[in-house]
């Protein structure tokens, strides 16, 4: 095997990985913090590949996307939680997963109502719409080091807001002992409805910048939402630092796989959950039970 | 859970009788409608054995209804079918096989991890199928349907008997499925199983080995599925991966809420309901998921307890089965 061909689907793999972050932080942090588990979440990314195609088709731009995918994160996890999901955290767990099971239908059928059923490829940005040479026979798309770039500089802002801030104090007192946040005089519903805003809006921008990559077509927040609950599982059930290290994992497991044994590897990041569950059943970063 | 005193063995004796004599009062294309329903409730009803009885949600329980009818495709030649005696106890083995594999790793988590566990190795499942030429990829596959034959004597049907002969196999099946659950949840087995699901920490205390009888769960449950995946593929002679995708577990889990969690026979009305409820949406609008969708949203809000949970008027409520016991535990806030 030839070294630039090794080291392209490396930086794949690590591009991919760095995504699959974006949406299983999301993941893990609300379940850290709540208790529950939204299945909805692949359809979070898909609503945020979708914007990107909408807004590229109308105004031709899609870093214009990404502003309008936060904001549009936000104002729509702000109202998930207090519509929904807020009257759910004490609910059983069947009645949580119907629940986002039905969000998963809604947000489907809205999607085929307003786009349509078919595939739609979304140009690659003007600015990174080239290739950066590494070697004499070798180049790189300027664009999947943007990604990493982006998706990088995100995981760090998210772990100085967890690590050093207050609200990221506060957000782990939560994710520990709830009772003792309330006790302290902290509204909960405050800090659940934030996490709540800042998972979704980590799912739509995941969905922007991957919208480029894999071009955005129905159910496509299917597979990113089952390989997202590995990463979890691998890493971890609510650690965020967890999911950082097995999405790089996950992402270059995949990505290798796929290149030098294409046959097996849809198999080879299941086959790894399983070695894990048998070695460490509560993840490789989660702590021992 | 189990149906108690005299008056509720008269109702479902009832609702037994109503199903066997519907093919005669309707047109043949309601009686595979109600072939599909039947099938359907029988899945229901095998996962009602981990989410009702032992309290463990899996989002992974199509994996072994499609494997089997995947099963029966494999062992199919491609001219004739099988007697059913070969093909139904082949499908449902290789699905209790996969289901004790699949069991014995996900059963190691707990809550939303078995959960996700569950839902991750069904994928898997679902991609093997997908992406692989094993089973006629994207596509599916037809398969020639298993026959009613014993030996070289086959049950002669024509083309027009052949759908009321299979309606009234699932009726069977399905019966004698809720029978045998009957007894196995009245045994010793069954308490602990309902012992684990109200509080699972006692019964470790008391000496029971629960992850043990977790898994004898699973494995039975997953065998039943895959009665239901057999005749799956002898009333469509068709199997596609979709049969194994996580969207069908979820519907499992749906017409289990939609009938009611606490009861064994919730899941046959939640199953029947929920295939009435898409036969409307069909012919009234395009838009069957949105219906659907909006059905799963009202069902979760407004009827946390299904179908058996609204009130019946006084003198149906002194013959129905008496409210059961606690639905499954409260949650812990972190019980992963």
């Amino acid at each position: 095997m030839d070294l630039p061909g090794l080291l392209a689907q490396l930086l794949n793999g690590v591009q991919y990985g760095l995504l699959l972050f974006l949406i299983a932080s999301g993941l893990t942090l609300i379940f850290g913090v709540m208790g529950i588990i939204n299945l909805a979440h692949g359809s979070l990314f898909m609503i945020g590949a979708y914007t990107a195609f909408l807004v590229a088709r109308q105004w031709g731009s899609v870093w214009l996307a990404l502003p309008v995918a936060m904001a549009a994160g936000i104002a729509l996890g702000l109202v998930l939680e207090r519509c929904l999901f807020r009257y759910f955290y004490a609910r059983e767990h069947l009645d949580q997963v119907l629940l986002t099971f039905a969000l998963i239908l809604l947000f489907e059928e809205g999607r085929s109502l307003l786009v349509g059923n078919d595939f739609y490829s979304v140009p690659v940005p003007a600015l990174f719409d080239f290739s950066v040479p590494i070697t004499a026979g070798f180049s790189y798309s300027a664009y999947r080091f943007a990604v990493i770039g982006i998706c990088l500089g995100l995981a760090l802002l998210l772990f100085w807001l967890i690590e050093r801030t207050r609200m990221g104090a506060v957000i782990r007192a939560a994710a520990e002992k709830p009772e003792m946040v309330d006790v302290l005089g902290i509204d909960a519903r405050l800090v659940h409805m934030s996490v709540f805003a800042l998972g979704t809006a980590l799912a739509l921008v995941a969905g922007v910048l991957a919208a480029p990559l894999y071009s955005v077509y129905p159910n496509m927040g299917d597979g990113f939402l089952i390989i997202s609950f590995v990463v979890v599982v691998i890493g971890g059930l609510g650690s965020v630092s967890g999911a950082f290290w097995s999405a790089l994992i996950i992402g270059l497991v995949d990505t290798l796989g796929k290149a030098y044994a294409p046959k097996l590897a849809g198999l080879a990041v299941y086959v790894l959950m399983a070695f894990v569950l048998i070695w460490r059943p509560s993840g490789l970063f989660g702590q021992r039970t | 859970m189990l149906p108690s005193g005299r008056a509720a063995f008269v109702w479902l004796g009832l609702g037994a009788t109503l199903l066997a004599l519907l093919p005669l009062a309707v047109s043949p294309y309601y009686v595979e409608l109600g072939t599909y329903a039947l099938i359907s409730a029988m899945l229901a009803l095998s996962l009602q054995l981990l989410v009702g009885c032992t309290g463990l949600v899996s989002l992974g329980h199509a994996a072994f209804y499609g494997l089997a009818a995947y099963s029966v495709y494999l062992i199919t030649p491609a001219s004739t079918g099988r007697s059913i005696f070969l093909a139904l106890p082949v499908a449902a083995l290789v699905a209790a096989l996969a289901a004790l594999v699949v069991g014995a790793l996900s059963l190691r988590t707990r809550g939303f991890f078995f959960l996700m566990v569950t839902l991750a190795f069904g994928q898997m499942l679902f991609f093997l199928f997908h992406d692989t030429k094993l089973g006629g990829g994207t596509d599916g596959a037809f398969l020639a349907r298993p026959v009613l034959a014993v030996f070289d004597w086959q049950l002669p049907l024509t083309r027009r008997q052949r759908p009321y002969a299979v309606y009234y196999v699932s009726l069977g099946l399905l019966v004698a499925m809720y029978v045998a659950l009957v007894v196995l949840l009245r045994s010793l087995f069954g308490r602990v199983l309902e012992g684990i699901r109200v509080n699972e920490h006692r019964m470790q205390a008391l000496g029971y080995n629960t992850y043990r009888y977790k898994l004898a769960a699973f494995v039975v449950a997953g065998l039943l599925a895959g009665v239901a995946g057999h005749m799956w593929a002898m009333h469509r002679g068709f199997v596609n991966p979709e049969l194994i995708g996580w969207h069908r577990s979820a519907e499992a889990l749906l017409m289990i809420l939609l009938g009611g969690l606490t009861t064994l026979h919730g899941p046959i009305v939640g199953a029947l309901a929920y295939t009435a409820l898409g036969e409307v949406a069909q012919s009234l609008t395009e838009r069957k998921l949105l219906v659907e969708g909006l059905v799963v949203l009202a069902v979760v809000i407004a009827l946390p307890r299904g179908l058996s949970g609204i009130a019946l008027p006084s003198w149906a409520r002194r013959a129905a089965v008496p409210p059961a016991a606690k639905p499954i535990a409260a949650k812990a806030h972190h019980d992963a």
